[in-house]
C-alpha cells in the first residue's frame, strides 16, 4: 500500500495556490496595512523617534515584515475553515490520499503568499530609502528566519482554522499577534520603555527576531539574539504543529 | 473475495453523539451492482450511516465491511474502493469544473487526468461550462459536477447522500438516469433519500431507517406485501404537479437540458 504524500501535497498545494492567484486582492490587502504603518511611522512619527544611528526606515522594516506575516497567516485560518464548511474536506478524506497533505497544502500556500507580501514590502522599503549592506548569506539568513516565523505562525493559524466556530473567529485570532511587534524593539528601542513593559518587550519572541534581522541587514554579527530567535520559532512551530495535528485528528475522527 | 459476497455488509452498527443515540444497531447488506436506498426522515441517521461507511466516522459498536474491507481496520482499502457524494455539493467554487475533475484524478493517482476530466465533462454535458469557475454554475450543474467527481477512477461502491435534495424535477430525472446507468455498468450504489418516489423509481432494495434502526428491508414488492392486500377503488386520475410541470416545460430529462446556463 503506497502513500503519495508528496504527489498529494503537490496537487493540493496547486489547488490553493490557484485560489490565491484568483484573489490577488488578499495578498495586496495583506501588504497594504504594513505599508501604511511604514509610511506613517517613517514620515509622521519617525522624526521624533530616536532609533540609534541608522535611518529609521531601515530600523523599522524588520518589524513591519513581522506584522505583515502575522496578518497574512489569518487567511490560512479562513481558507481552512471554508474548506471544512464546504464539504470538500469530506470528499478529500473519503479518498485514498495522504491525510496530512490536506494541511500541508495550506501551510505551503501560506509560505508562498507571505513570501510575495514580504517581497512587495521590501520593495516599498527600498523606495523609501531602506539600505542594507547584507550579503547573500545574510539575505538567506533573513529569508530563513522569516520562513521559520511564517511556518510557526501558520501552524497556529491551522489550529484556529480547525477549531473556530465562525469565520470571524478563524480570522480574529491573529489580532494579538499583529499587536506583539508594537511592544517590542520593532518601533522604538526597548531601553525607552518603563520597567515591566521593557521586561516584557525584551523577553517576548518578536524582539529577538527583529534584532536578529536588523543585525543581518546592517551586516553586523548577530550573536546570541539569533539563537533566541530560532529557539522561539522552532519552539512555537513544534508546539503549534503538535496541537494542530491533535485538533485535526479530533476533527476528522 | 467471493463473487457472491455482498458489496456492503453492516452488522449491529451503533453510533452516539454525546447523549444522542443516532444508530441503535443497524444491519444491512447490499448486493454488488445493485441500487440500495436508505429511506428515512430528517434525523433518522442516514447521513451518519453513510459517514461510517465512507470512513469519515468510526462506529461505537458493530462492524461495517465495504468491498470486503472493514471500515475501521482497513480504512485506506475502503477509500480505494468507494466514492462519496455528500449532502452538499463538495466542489471547489474557485476552480473551474475541469480543474475540479483534474484535481480528483490527480489525487486518485490516475494517468492522464486531463483526458479523464474531458470525458466526464462530456458525459455530464458540462463541456461548455468546463472552463468556467464553479461559482457561476447553477445548482443542477454543481450537482452533476459533484457526481462526476465521484466517478473519477470508477469506484466499485458509490455512496450518494440525498443526491437530489434541492434539485428541480428535470435535473432530478437526469441524476436518476446517471445512477441507473452506473448500476448497469456494475457499480454498487447506496443512496439515502427522504423522497419515497425516488426509492421507488431507482432502488432494487429499500431499507427504512427509523430512530436509528432498520424497521423494514426488502424489494418494493416485499415492502408492499407488508400492508394488507390492495382493495379496488375507483379514483379519478389527477396529473401530479410534477407531470404538469414537465409537460409544460416540454423536456424530459435529456442531455439537452444539460446546457442550462446559470
Amino acid at each position: 500500500m503506497s502513500t503519495h504524500v508528496y504527489a498529494d501535497t503537490v496537487a493540493l498545494t496547486g489547488r490553493s495556490l490557484r485560489h490565491i492567484s484568483r484573489s490577488v486582492d488578499t495578498i495586496i490587502t495583506t501588504a497594504l496595512t504594513p505599508i501604511a504603518l511604514l509610511l506613517l511611522f517613517v514620515y509622521v512619527f519617525g522624526g521624533a523617534i530616536e532609533a540609534g544611528g541608522e535611518s529609521y526606515v531601515s530600523y523599522l522594516l524588520p518589524g513591519i515584515l513581522l506584522i505583515a506575516i502575522a496578518s497574512g497567516i489569518a487567511y490560512t485560518a479562513v481558507r481552512l475553515f471554508t474548506d471544512l464548511q464546504s464539504g470538500i474536506f469530506e470528499r478529500f478524506h473519503s479518498m485514498p490520499i495522504a491525510r496530512s497533505s490536506v494541511l500541508w497544502a495550506h501551510v505551503l500556500t501560506s509560505l508562498v503568499a507571505n513570501g510575495i507580501t514580504v517581497v512587495i514590502i521590501v520593495g516599498v522599503g527600498l523606495l523609501m530609502g531602506f539600505r542594507t549592506s547584507a550579503g547573500v548569506g545574510a539575505w538567506l539568513g533573513v529569508a530563513g528566519i522569516l520562513a521559520l516565523f511564517t511556518l510557526a505562525l501558520t501552524w497556529l493559524a491551522v489550529i484556529a482554522g480547525l477549531t473556530a466556530k465562525s469565520v470571524d473567529g478563524a480570522a480574529g485570532f491573529s489580532y494579538p499577534l499583529i499587536f506583539l511587534p508594537f511592544i517590542s524593539s520593532a518601533f522604538v528601542p526597548t531601553e525607552t520603555m518603563p520597567g515591566p513593559v521593557r521586561w516584557f518587550a525584551e523577553n517576548q519572541p518578536v524582539t529577538s527576531i527583529v534584532d536578529s534581522i536588523q543585525h543581518l541587514f546592517a551586516g553586523e554579527p548577530v550573536g546570541s539574539d539569533l539563537w533566541v530567535a530560532l529557539g522561539w520559532c522552532v519552539g512555537i512551530l513544534v508546539v503549534a504543529y503538535l496541537a494542530a495535528m491533535s485538533a485535526y485528528r479530533r476533527r476528522v475522527g | 473475495m467471493n463473487v457472491t459476497s455482498p458489496a456492503i455488509r453492516v452488522r449491529g452498527v451503533e453510533k452516539s453523539f454525546q447523549d444522542l443515540q443516532v444508530l441503535r444497531g443497524v444491519d444491512l447488506e447490499v448486493a454488488p451492482g445493485s441500487i440500495f436506498a436508505l429511506l428515512g426522515s430528517n434525523g433518522a441517521g442516514k447521513t451518519t450511516m453513510v459517514r461510517i461507511l465512507s470512513t469519515l466516522l468510526k462506529p461505537d459498536a458493530g462492524t461495517a465491511v465495504v468491498n470486503g474491507f472493514d471500515v475501521t481496520v482497513a480504512a485506506r482499502d475502503v477509500r480505494e474502493s468507494i466514492s462519496l457524494t455528500g449532502q452538499f455539493a463538495a466542489v471547489d467554487e474557485i476552480l473551474s469544473g475541469r480543474e475540479n475533475l483534474v484535481l480528483v484524478a490527480r489525487l486518485r493517482h490516475l494517468d492522464d487526468p486531463g483526458r479523464i476530466a474531458d470525458d466526464l465533462l462530456a458525459q455530464f454535458s458540462l463541456t461548455e461550462a468546463g472552463s468556467r469557475r464553479v461559482s457561476t454554475y447553477s445548482g443542477g450543474m454543481r450537482r452533476r459536477l459533484d457526481i462526476a467527481m465521484s466517478l473519477v477512477g470508477h469506484p466499485t461502491v458509490l455512496f450518494l447522500d440525498e443526491p437530489t435534495t434541492g434539485l428541480d424535477p428535470e435535473t432530478r430525472q437526469e441524476v436518476w438516469q446517471v445512477i441507473q446507468g452506473l448500476a448497469r455498468q456494475g457499480t454498487t450504489v447506496l443512496l439515502t433519500t427522504q423522497y419515497l418516489e425516488e426509492a421507488e423509481q431507482l432502488a432494487d432494495r429499500i431499507a427504512i431507517l427509523h430512530q436509528g434502526r432498520i424497521i423494514a428491508n426488502g424489494t418494493l414488492a416485499e415492502l408492499k406485501a407488508l400492508l394488507p392486500p390492495a382493495t379496488v377503488e375507483y379514483v379519478e386520475k389527477q396529473p401530479t404537479l410534477e407531470e404538469i410541470f414537465l409537460a409544460l416545460v416540454g423536456t424530459h430529462a435529456t442531455t439537452e437540458s444539460g446546457k442550462d446556463q446559470s
